[in-house]
């Protein structure tokens, strides 16, 4: 059980090593077991005595970095993980209880006069009950806008806190309690009988309260609103870009919003499209063999010998003369034929199997009801005339693993019940789309983790560089300020727009 | 100097040579041309012939290459460097002239006057 535990704390310091080495392209598998057994063996005493201090321990770090390992865990067991959904719920309660106390705070104070010293109190005039009227549709007014602005479905989960957020509460709170205060210490310790004085008071706080919602719009939304930010994004895979323009915002939240636009924007992630340059990459090297002639030096000339080792592969590899770019060439003008004659099949055959069917007329269906179909039985009957070519295209294009056949169905179901053409029906097959498009199974990992130098909370600034992991490719993210624009104006007279005609032309030479 | 199609052309020329002058980045000869065949041949002052499309003198600057050489205003310009000017736009006149490596050209021009001082040295025989 000992043994066991020092193991995890290793695997976890390696893992942790590996995700925090940005340079190396390859995660190092932890450790197996026989390796830290002859550690054991070694010397037990030893390791005893001061194993406290040789453990690593995970402290808490600016950055939520996860090894690949701890997010195929967690993706795993969704349900289980406890930890998110209580600070979820958590910050629920809190801000539901914050709202309560906000809410309740400025009729306690018109209240608690008549529960104590009612009989000594002047009696409530014209004016002070028009306060009434006024408090009332205040609180109004107040509850609908807490309402709008912060009980709105939560779209995503930040691994911190929102810092604009937590100094409003802060400030809200602040302000009751020196409400409370004033009034704990003037007004019921010394029993005042000025009811108006005391209704007024109440309404201010409300009227602060307000003031305070309107701070909160403005922090919160109206901030950030006004583009100040071109956020770069390259998908790590295949190199595709976008560009979005934000304004001022935190890391974590310009992260969110970018992930809402990934869905959308980019094309779906297909890593079967990947393997060719892989393959080009490893055969790049994998003819060079490097032998060393002059037997094993020390341990101390092993570094040495590995730098020298890659750099005479390097150099070999480039002065060999390899003709993998002709093989490129030739390979790539071969599949884009193929993939045209496929396409060009594919689309004489769905063009064909639509003229199989045809709209059936009102009049005709009082008539005769006879071989009547449903969208989806239509569908079903023109699917087979046109699978094959549909298959082999999506072959070739090495898309067969994003559409099953019932999707397809389902599809072409639509595409007739709308009077779609066939070229609208075959779109969504010949151009990969963006992730959306696809059946929420191919969405992946809703889980990302992000990756960043400087504290998430922190706003964006110029040249801000972070990043956004999931399990099969990350987004890189650069951040770039939009240029200051001076815009100079310059006035023309609509009446000095007049023309000669250049037929007689001079020219100096 | 009007020409019937078809037929060739004759004209007595003088042969002119100007030799450029270097002014900063650029060679200039010191005149100034009009017509092509792109440009409206009636409105050329210089011409018999209103519909002649030749290339025209129509200024000469004073004390210039091409004043020292001998240009006068209403010459037409028959050859520039043996390139023919008499059926090209005025853009192509232009650019013949200025060409950066020629530091001389020769023209051949032709005037009214010297067509009749061949008629008159000929009537004298």
């Amino acid at each position: 059980m000992f043994f066991r535990e020092r193991s995890r704390d290793c695997h976890k310091s390696r893992s942790k090593g590996s995700s925090r080495s940005e340079k190396s392209v390859t995660i190092n598998a932890p450790p197996a077991e026989p390796l830290l057994g002859d550690q054991s063996v070694r010397g037990e005493e030893v390791q005893d005595d001061n194993w406290g201090e040789t453990t690593t321990a995970v402290t808490g770090t600016s950055e939520h970095s996860l090894s690949q390992e701890d997010i195929v865990r967690i993706s795993k067991d969704l349900d289980d993980s406890v930890g998110l959904d209580c600070k979820r719920y958590l910050s629920v309660t809190l801000s539901v209880i914050l709202g309560l106390v906000v809410f309740l705070t400025p009729l306690a104070f018109i209240i608690l006069p008549h529960l104590f010293w009612s009989d000594r109190l002047r009696a409530c005039g014209t004016a002070c009950e028009g306060l009434f009227i006024s408090v009332a549709f205040k609180l109004l007014i107040l509850l609908l806008a807490l309402w709008a602005l912060f009980f709105r479905p939560r779209k995503a989960s930040l691994p911190r806190i929102f810092v604009f957020q937590a100094l409003l509460a802060t400030l809200v709170l602040l302000i009751v309690l020196s409400y409370w205060l004033f009034y704990g210490v003037r007004i019921l310790d010394s029993q005042d009988e000025d009811y108006q004085g005391i209704v007024q008071y109440a309404v201010s706080l409300v009227d602060a309260l307000l003031f305070i919602h309107y701070l909160a719009i403005v922090l919160l939304e109206l901030r950030q609103l006004q583009p100040y930010f071109s956020l770069c994004v390259t998908r790590s895979t295949d190199g595709e870009t976008k560009h979005y323009n934000l304004g001022q915002l935190s890391i974590q939240k310009a992260a969110v919003v970018i992930l809402e636009n990934y869905y959308k924007d980019f094309t779906v992630h297909n890593p079967a499209m990947l393997t060719a340059s892989k393959s080009r990459a490893t055969r790049h090297l994998a003819g060079l063999k490097v032998y060393n002639v002059d037997g094993p030096g020390g341990n101390n000339a092993a570094a040495g010998i590995a730098q020298s080792q890659s750099r005479a592969m390097i150099a070999a590899a480039a002065r060999r003369r390899d003709s993998s770019h002709n093989e490129l060439y030739y390979e790539e003008a071969e599949h884009e034929r193929r993939v045209r004659k496929r396409r060009a099949r594919l689309v004489v055959a769905v063009e064909e199997a639509f003229t199989h069917i045809r709209r059936m007329q009102e009049e005709e269906q009082n008539k005769s009801p006879g071989d009547v179909m449903d969208p989806r039985e239509a569908a079903q009957a023109i699917f087979p005339s046109m699978a094959r070519a549909l298959q082999k295209y999506l072959r070739t294009t090495r898309q067969q693993h994003l559409h099953s056949m019932e999707s397809i169905q389902q599809h072409l179901a639509v595409c007739i019940t709308n009077n779609m053409t066939p070229k609208a029906f075959l779109e969504s097959y010949l151009i990969p789309g963006p992730t959306l498009q696809y059946g929420q199974d191919r969405w992946l990992a809703r889980q990302w983790t992000l990756i960043s130098e400087v504290s998430v909370t922190s706003g964006l600034k110029e040249g801000t560089i972070f990043l956004l992991k999931c399990i099969e490719f990350s987004l890189v993210v650069t951040a770039k300020k939009i240029p200051y624009i001076q815009l100079a104006e310059e006035f023309i007279d609509p009446k000095s727009h007049k023309f000669v005609l250049r037929l007689q032309s001079e020219t100096s030479v | 100097m009007s020409f019937i199609p078809g037929q060739p052309v004759t004209a007595v020329v003088q042969r002119i040579e100007i030799q450029k002058l270097r002014d900063g980045d650029n060679l200039i000869l010191g005149f100034s041309i009009g017509g092509g065949i792109d440009q409206d041949a009636s409105q050329n002052p210089f011409s018999e012939d209103k519909s002649d499309k030749g290339i025209y003198v129509t200024r000469v600057s004073k004390g210039g290459p091409a004043e020292v050489a001998g240009l006068r205003i209403g010459d037409k310009i028959m050859q520039v460097n043996g390139w023919d000017m008499t059926m090209v736009t005025h853009d192509q006149a232009r650019k013949r002239l200025t060409k950066k490596k020629e530091d001389v050209v020769r023209l051949l021009i032709t005037r009214k006057s010297l067509e009749e001082v061949v008629r008159q040295s000929m009537m004298q025989h």
